[in-house]
């Protein structure tokens, strides 16, 4: 792809600004940055504004600007589960995570493993919250970093370096190197502040598409006819069959359950300066949802100009599959200068939350695997300079996975991701409302759901996470994390009710009901 | 911090259910009767966006109100 002076040069200059904001971060609010709930929490400091900038930030990623209408470009209907599946996720937030904030504030919890700890007195649980969290965190980041891989191709500067038949592309790795030294020094701050930026690019590119696209494609009309009627609407299911519907209610269900168990939402949430904090944001939140939507129909503006066929993005497409679609929308419709802007606000929209996972995997490996079982006396000085360490390590593991690995590899570990991660609800959730449950029912619920997930992705050969149940003889497509999560859900409260009966045991518990708030 | 309420089942937080209608997929696969040429299906689900948000700060506006009556 050739390449454009005007918008390197703007896609450049805005990266250096975040760079520079990212070590400019370590001195806002002041705090003292060897203590980890400083460094990996932002000290719990945030406001609602910073806050909502944050989470914005954190939970709207490169998946939602390019893989959520790289789905609609490809699948039509189908992609848009995004949108139910972001309206179901703030009611949560606003009645669920108050009580985790609460309670972690109290106590100086870090993570959620830390919460389920000290509720069950069981390690061996918060391990497994812990383990799920880390590893379903890792190919999420390797996601991040092909949204600043495409944005980078799309831009013609992808200038690939051969070490011993391993290609490393050098502005990734300029990207990827930049990311890590900020996050090391400023920690949480860095993606808080550098969130403003994004957000601000983010809502503008979005202003942008809707103003300029609908114009040189003929309307909204003109783009919906264009697309095609079989991409419009969900395909009605056969006789005897759910069909795409009950595929696209429990996508869009399934995936609000896992979304606030990643680590990086829970670290996004932790620091929040107070409940109500969270509580306003869970209402302000959804004009994040509105973009999101709009982004969504970009895969079909994508259709409609027809990029797909065009001989100038053949490369991108056969190097990026349907992830090529916005940036060649993009470079298809603007003047170069708002090429610039959209692309860095992509690359910067990847950034931030690369950031915040890396942040929160640390702060898990750091509290529950270090502290709990390596070196249990560690001082808090040591503590946060472990996590630090841990930052780079989960970020060049990132890395490595697109380097390695064939990108497929690292969209099917983040479906599995989201399967994984939804098995901890019970401990996480349940556990803000029911001391009473038994950790080892809970252990087993966990194991069970995560078997019995990974097991029915594996039936479509990792291509798919849609798993189709049959129940009293019909066919119902299903996502496999909410199939997983009811097996799991019943193991876990039935097994807990039995255990109970059979001999009751006095509750391990560190926290008061008082401390929920 | 406020919002806490002493005792009782907060029944008004059942309006936060309503976004479940969403997952009823049928009630809404369709193109007609569309908006700005955006066809049902789309611009149905964008406006839950908005209803759910409402919704949401009244439940909040609410808990806000009992709290300060609970207080008295």
């Amino acid at each position: 792809m050739k390449i454009d002076p005007i918008a390197v040069t703007i896609f450049v200059t805005l990266f250096a600004l975040v760079t520079v904001l990212g070590f400019v971060a370590a001195g806002w609010r002041r705090g003292d940055l060897t203590q980890l709930h400083e460094w990996g929490l932002g000290g719990r400091r945030f406001g609602t504004i910073v806050s909502w900038f944050l989470l914005g930030g954190d939970l709207y990623t490169a998946y939602t600007f390019v893989a959520v209408p790289a789905l609609v470009f490809g699948a039509g209907a189908m992609g848009f589960f995004a949108m139910p599946y972001t309206v179901l996720v703030w009611p949560i937030l606003f009645v669920v995570f108050p009580r985790l904030w609460s309670v972690c504030h109290k106590h100086g919890y870090v993570t959620a493993a830390d919460f389920v700890r000290a509720r069950y007195g069981s390690r061996g649980l918060a391990l497994a919250v812990a383990v799920t969290g880390i590893v379903a965190t890792m190919p999420y980041i390797a996601l991040q970093l092909i949204g600043i891989e495409v944005v980078i191709a799309a831009l013609g500067l992808n200038m690939a370096l051969h070490i011993g038949g391993v290609t490393v592309d050098l502005p990734l790795l300029a990207a990827f190197a930049i990311l890590a030294a900020y996050t090391y020094s400023s920690g949480l701050r860095a993606p808080a502040m550098i969130a403003v930026v994004k957000d601000l690019l983010i809502y503008g590119t979005v202003f942008a598409v809707m103003i300029i696209v609908p114009a040189k494609l003929g309307g909204f009309g003109a783009i919906f006819a264009a697309a095609g009627k079989a991409k419009l609407l969900l395909p009605t299911p056969p006789a005897g069959s759910f069909g795409s519907y009950s595929a696209y209610a429990s996508l869009a269900l399934g995936s609000a359950a896992a979304l606030l168990l990643y680590p990086h939402s829970v670290t996004g949430i932790l620091s929040a300066s107070s409940r109500d904090v969270i509580r306003r944001n869970a209402i302000v939140m959804p004009t994040y949802s509105l973009a999101l939507g709009l982004i969504a129909l970009m895969g079909l503006m994508a259709l409609a100009a027809g990029v797909k066929t065009m001989p100038q993005y053949a490369e991108g497409f056969k190097a990026f599959g349907p992830n090529f679609a916005i940036p060649a929308l993009i470079l298809q419709t603007f003047p170069s200068w708002l090429v610039g802007v959209a692309f860095a606000a992509i690359g910067i929209g990847a950034l931030v939350p690369a950031a915040i996972m890396s942040i929160a995997s640390a702060n898990l490996f750091t509290r529950n695997i270090y502290r709990e079982f390596l070196r249990p006396n560690c001082s808090p000085a040591e503590e946060s300079q472990v996590a630090k360490i841990v930052s780079l390590a989960v970020k060049a593991g990132g890395l490595i996975f697109i380097i390695l690995l064939p990108q497929t590899y690292a969209i099917v570990l983040q479906l599995l991701g989201g399967v994984w991660i939804s098995q901890t609800l019970p401990a996480v959730i349940l556990g803000l409302y029911l001391p009473g449950l038994r950790p080892s029912a809970l252990l087993l619920g966990w194991a069970a759901g995560i078997g019995a997930g990974s097991w029915m992705v594996a039936q479509s050969s990792f291509t798919s996470a849609i798993y189709t149940l049959h129940l009293f003889g019909t066919a119902m497509p299903c996502y496999a994390a909410v199939a997983a999560l009811a097996l799991n859900l019943a193991l876990a409260v039935g097994l807990s009710v039995v255990l109970h009966s059979i001999a009751k045991r006095p509750l391990r518990d560190a926290t008061a009901a008082a401390d929920y708030g | 911090m406020g919002g806490k309420l002493r005792e009782g089942f907060r029944w008004h937080y059942l309006v936060l259910l309503a976004p479940l209608l969403l997952l009823w997929v049928p009630s809404y696969n369709r193109s007609e009767p569309s908006l700005f040429g955006l066809p049902f299906f789309y611009w149905y689900q964008m406006t839950w966006v908005v209803v759910t948000a409402l919704l949401t700060a009244i439940v909040f506006f609410i808990d806000k109100a009992l709290a300060r009556g609970a207080k008295r």
